[in-house]
């Protein structure tokens, strides 16, 4: 016997022993229909409440209504916030007009030493201000991760308003999940020390939500 | 990790005769408690939230042999590989051995209290394997040769002057004083650890049956980090811990950061499936799950199992009098508070924790927070009835105890007694009507005293009212 059998073994006893168990096509039927629990009544402007909530969590958001402008707004904001004009972007967005707003972006995964990271998004949620990544050869995950900078382009059409609509998007899209599915709530944190926040732990110091329709 | 509750009631005492614990504690009642009540309102039904939550958690456990296959079915489709343990050194032989199996001479390990059970580091240190923690908490106590307080906080104890020493000395730097330098410092200090490392270790916060996912809530990152740069990643939880469907854990998930720390969503969720396929950038070659048992199993099927329905939000001690009063290091053991005064007896036997279950004033807190509401107060009471069924209690508690069930089924007696009683504690307390020293029980007077009963029993009191 090893450590599975045995671990089941005894689960199995219990089960037994208490018999609460459900038929298995139940089991089976909670899987296949995944009924959602209870979820917030949505909000009636999806696009407002994401940036309300995005705010609270110390993100900064721009927003336009050209993708085009996207290179400017940042390059802007960059300046503004005397930050390098340089970065990585994800593949998918390398053809946005960079170089014109003065920027040099190059299309592929970060490096340790890359400052500004550019990604767009699958979704967002407005429910937490959430943007919700899946990773893929496109989609690198470092980009949103190793820079101190992590700027993320998104969809306005793309804002749900529960993480519930999110894996729901997903589902449609892609089936199952990616290796990597994660969702980000503003810049990394810690209040390990004396429950202080502190905003830059491991990951990015900043996170600058650029809300523009896809193209 | 070594279990020390037995010298629980000695260590309580040192803890509140700290007055450098007491601020820190204070602080962490702040932050914790206030952070919480001030989001756990946005939940539009939080009561059908917490209903629902439960009955996730139940379902889990009512059939958790069928969720942990489908899990493991799922999970290895993808290309993860499920391992099962059934001790804390059970999994320490796993992780040393797929380190050999990869070569691995470097890890990267972000917060795992599974992994604090099992005494991982120590054992991979032995095993020739380096091990960095590299939440900012653990990494301090990690320098500190300390263990962790509290289960989401780990480093509460310890002030930011203490880091500012600690972090001088270890690091060789000139000496920080704000948060944020010293946050930056462990930052840079941390960056080549995690792009080095052969291995990342991590603890999963929710397994997704459905999926084959494991998924972590954190802030800072290092999460993040140690699934996606190093070659190997090392997922370690408890059995307990699978999840249905992704619907089900997000149901969790609106409760779990808003209990913990006050957020209404970590700053990441990080749900992670199988391991990185041949055009992926990044991502781990190997994922390897480890599902603990250490004792859990036993809790199945019986009145202890709802204790299994905990999502380690670490709610039950913020809210708790005596984790507030005492912090974490106190119950000796991985789980402090209330949850860590019903897990330790369970897991590590009532006999090496005898004290656990009575440092509770009952007063129920702790389960009016639980967003799985398991009912603490109830399960602590049923393990002093083990204690008491099983002779674990003291000669003198067991003695008074049954004297007054003796006394409480003769009424008659009960009344005689307790007019002679109140009568004499009043005239004993004198005009300011305190009791400085209760004889037979001083441990309760050595801090307090005891208020003296106004001279009459109750059902004097009440019959003399009626009369007029």
């Amino acid at each position: 016997m090893n450590a599975r059998e045995n671990i089941l073994g005894r689960i199995r006893d219990a089960q037994a022993r208490a018999a609460k168990g459900t038929p298995a096509d139940t089991l089976t039927g909670h899987l296949a229909q995944h009924p959602r629990g209870p979820v917030p009544p949505p909000p009636e402007d999806l696009v407002a409440c994401f940036k309300a909530r995005a705010i609270k969590l110390s993100s900064d958001v721009l927003e336009t209504r050209d993708r085009k402008n996207v290179p400017e707004l940042l390059a802007n904001y960059l300046r503004q916030k005397s930050l390098p004009l340089s970065g990585v972007c994800w593949p998918s967005l390398g053809g946005l007009p960079w170089h014109a707003a003065g920027l040099e972006m190059q299309s592929r995964p970060a490096r340790n030493e890359d400052l500004v990271g550019v990604t767009g998004a699958f979704c967002a949620i407005a429910e937490t201000g959430t943007l919700m990544l899946l990773g893929g050869a496109r989609t690198p995950a470092t980009t949103s991760l190793l820079p101190e900078t992590h700027v993320a382009i998104v969809d306005p059409g793309r804002i749900v308003a529960t993480m519930e609509d999110a894996w729901g998007l997903m589902r449609e899209a892609v089936g199952q999940p990616p290796r990597a599915v994660n969702f980000i709530s503003g810049p990394s944190r810690t209040a390990d020390i004396e429950q202080t926040v502190t905003l830059g732990a491991h990951g990015p110091y900043r996170v600058l939500l650029i809300i523009a329709p896809a193209a | 990790m070594k279990n020390n509750s037995i010298d629980f009631k000695r260590q309580a005492t040192i803890k509140l005769a700290d007055a450098k614990l007491q601020g820190a504690l204070a602080r962490l009642q702040s932050r914790f408690v206030e952070g919480r009540s001030a989001v756990i309102s946005e939940i539009h039904d939080l009561q059908e939230t917490r209903n629902a939550a439960a009955a996730i958690r139940d379902r889990v456990l009512n059939d958790l042999e069928h969720w942990l296959l489908h899990f493991e079915q799922q999970a290895t489709a993808r290309g993860a590989i499920v391992h099962w343990a059934e001790s804390g050194a059970d999994v320490n032989r796993i992780v040393a051995e797929i380190a050999v199996q990869h070569g691995v001479r470097t890890a990267a390990k972000s917060k795992s209290m599974v992994s604090e059970e099992c005494g991982l580091n120590e054992a991979l240190e032995r095993a020739g394997v380096e091990v960095m923690e590299t939440d900012l908490g653990e990494y301090i106590l990690q320098l500190a040769h300390e263990a962790p307080s509290h289960i989401v906080a780990p480093v509460v104890h310890k002030n930011k002057e203490e880091i500012s020493d600690l972090f001088a000395e270890k690091h060789n730097l000139p000496r920080k004083t704000g948060i944020a330098e010293l946050c930056r410092e462990a930052r840079e200090i941390l960056r080549p650890a995690f792009l080095n490392a052969d291995m990342g270790i991590s603890g999963a916060n929710f397994l997704v049956a459905e999926t084959g996912s494991a998924l972590i809530v954190t802030n800072e990152g290092n999460g993040r980090l140690v699934t996606t740069l190093p070659r190997v990643h090392v997922a370690i939880t408890g059995i307990e811990k699978v999840v249905p469907t992704l619907e089900d854990v997000t149901t969790l998930l609106r409760l779990l950061p808003r209990s913990a720390t006050g957020q209404s969503i970590t700053n990441y969720v990080s749900v992670l499936t199988g391991n990185k396929n041949a055009e992926d950038h990044d991502g781990p070659e190997h994922f390897h799950i480890i599902l603990l048992d250490n004792g859990r199993s036993g809790l199945l099927g019986g009145e202890m199992q709802d204790m299994l329905r905990c999502i380690r939000c670490g709610a039950c001690m913020n809210h708790c009098p005596v984790y507030q009063n005492i912090g974490g290091h106190a119950y000796g053991w991985v789980y402090p508070g209330p949850m860590g005064s019903i897990l330790t007896p369970l897991l590590g036997g009532l006999e090496n924790a005898p004290d656990l279950p009575n440092a509770s004033t009952l007063c129920g807190a702790c389960t009016v927070v639980c967003p799985v509401k398991i009912p603490l107060p109830d399960l602590l009471r049923k393990l002093r009835e083990r204690q008491m069924e099983r002779g674990m209690k003291s000669r003198q508690e067991t003695l008074l105890l049954k004297a007054w069930a003796w006394l409480a089924l003769h009424p008659n007696v009960y009344a005689f007694a307790t007019k002679i009683g109140v009568r004499m504690m009043s005239l004993l307390g004198g005009k300011n009507k305190l009791l400085h020293s209760l004889p037979g029980v001083r441990g309760w007077s050595d801090g307090r005293d005891f208020p003296a009963p106004a001279g009459k029993t109750f059902r004097e009191l009440y019959r003399q009212k009626k009369r007029k």
